[in-house]
């Protein structure tokens, strides 16, 4: 039995909070070699962390996810050159202080990892990254970006990233901080001071399909803590719930949201998952663009559908889909029971004659077979409050 | 919440309560608890045959799917028709209400062999001391 102490074994990577977690007695799972709360007995687990984003607010770690700084370039737009060449969305459209949805691609129009770049400045970009990736991206990034006029920075140990996310996440967030958050547009993101923290990142970004913010602190055990502990009492109003993975996950695919690894890559173009709207050839020049000229133009072999259970049974993750027939069709890539739908849902890849609403779909379920449907996705779509500019 | 201590415990975190030559079966609080809230669970149709330490159905939390192990040889009597509607149970009275099937024993000595509540406990307690390591 691996004693974990051979020189091959990693040794497993902790977030500052790791400590606060394990004393709320969260169980601990291993998430691409971080040590992370799945969830909160004392928040009532899963089932409970899930609702409370849903219907109140509910804070999440993510601080494993990573940071890369594009910057410090010689001539003007030498930067924004960087993220261009880099990723497939227009960079080039974002306001100072606007996010967007993006991805970066190998030269076949894959995936390397999805990305939410932010414009911080004239010519200053953060790219925040999955934890899975994180070596693998910055080492992409430096790779590709040699020779251009931009500095790269690897800022994903200098923050906590806490993930506030809910109805009432901004009631919370709000007695925290001197930003007017009824100013910060959906994936728009501000600075302000926070617990005292001066400069302080806030995006109205997040990966649950609620309103939510993303705030990003110094990444000290002691700072991280006081931030923590100050938003759980600031939304002991609201009944704010610490949240862990398994909430994450469940939240993320209702919303339809997609997870790397899963629903998107390294052997999944971009057209696969319809992720078109995210990928603007038209800007020009970026790494993957010839193959998805070529990819669009041969047509799409295989696409992602939503898929609701007819049969008792949940259908997981990897999970076989074959046809009335039993001929194989395509895989699961994330399944799950839904707690706001109190059904079981899931993202399959399936061939385009496959793709039509009602179409049925069987998943092999430990060798029995069980009858699911295509159904429209996102499974689960907020209802948008109007934006209250007066606060 | 406490071991029965006239149950035995397979390492695979099963309870058996023999009673003559009919064993009620389910899942111990300690594997409950790992699992998180169930949601679904899968039980085999009365007759059918067990065979002890295969797999026999499943327990499922929102997270996980969790196979179960016959702890002994024999017949399956009865399925627990209340799990359908409320696998819950399984969390909230996973050594009573919890139970999952009824089954003939081929051989009730078989059960002998298996952990007493003490020895289950100390089991579990070493399995802990290894998770928060």
């Amino acid at each position: 039995m691996d004693s974990g102490n051979s020189p091959n074994t990693p040794t497993i990577r902790k977030t500052a909070l790791n400590a606060l977690h394990r004393r709320l007695g969260a169980k601990m799972v291993n998430f691409g070699g971080w040590d992370m709360p799945v969830e909160y007995p004392c928040s009532g687990n899963l089932l409970c962390e899930h609702r409370a984003v849903r219907s109140g607010v509910g804070m999440f770690d993510v601080s494993h996810m990573g940071d890369i700084r594009i910057h410090g370039a010689k001539k003007p737009g030498g930067a924004l050159a960087a993220v261009q060449h880099l990723t497939m969305n227009d960079a080039s459209r974002l306001a100072i202080g606007q996010a967007q949805y993006s991805a970066m691609l190998y030269p076949s129009g894959t995936f390397v990892d999805d990305v939410i770049v932010h414009r911080l400045g004239e010519d200053d970009y953060l790219l925040v990254i999955n934890a899975g990736t994180r070596e693998k991206d910055i080492n992409w990034v430096r790779e590709n970006t040699k020779g251009m006029d931009c500095q790269v920075q690897d800022l994903s140990d200098t923050y906590t990233q806490l993930a506030i996310q809910g109805p009432r996440a901004a009631e919370v967030l709000q007695k925290l901080t001197d930003a007017k958050l009824g100013t910060v547009k959906n994936y728009w993101f501000t600075h302000g001071t926070v617990c005292s923290l001066p400069n302080t990142l806030i995006a109205r970004t997040g990966y649950t399909g609620e309103d939510g913010f993303e705030i990003y602190i110094p990444s000290d055990v002691a700072t991280s803590e006081r931030v923590w502990n100050a938003v759980m009492e600031a939304g002991k109003e609201f009944g704010i719930l610490a949240c862990g993975l398994g909430a994450r996950n469940t939240l993320r695919l209702e919303a339809k949201m997609a997870l790397y690894g899963h629903e998107i890559s390294d052997e999944i173009n971009v057209w696969e998952p319809g992720l078109d709207r995210y990928c603007h050839l038209e800007k020009g020049e970026f790494i993957g663009r010839a193959a998805l000229v070529k990819l669009k133009a041969e047509g799409l072999k295989r696409t992602l559908v939503g898929l609701e259970m007819v049969d008792r049974g949940i259908a997981r993750d990897g999970y076989r889909c074959v046809d009335e027939n039993g001929n194989e069709i395509g895989a699961v890539t994330s399944g799950s029971p839904s707690p706001t739908l109190g059904k079981n849902i899931a993202l399959a890849y399936v061939p385009l004659a496959m793709a039509a609403l009602g179409t049925p779909i069987y998943v092999e379920i430990r060798s029995q077979r069980c009858k699911a449907q295509v159904v429209t996705t996102p499974f689960y779509k907020r209802v948008k409050k109007p934006l209250a500019v007066s606060q | 919440m406490g071991y029965p201590t006239q149950y035995r415990y397979s390492k695979d975190h099963e309870w058996i309560d023999v009673k003559g030559d009919i064993a009620t079966v389910g899942i111990t609080d300690y594997a409950q608890s790992e699992l998180g809230d169930v949601v679904f669970v899968e039980l085999p149709t009365a007759g059918k045959a067990l065979t002890a330490g295969k797999t026999f159905g499943s327990v499922e939390s929102v997270k996980a799917v969790s196979d179960i192990y016959a702890p002994a040889t024999g017949e399956v009597v009865e399925s627990n028709a209340t799990l359908q509607q409320k696998p819950e149970s399984i969390n909230t009275d996973p050594h009573g209400a919890g139970w999952l099937v009824k089954m003939k024993l081929a051989n009730p000595a078989d059960v002998s062999s298996l952990m007493d509540a003490a020895a289950y406990e100390a089991y579990i307690a070493e399995k802990k001391k290894e998770a928060s390591a």
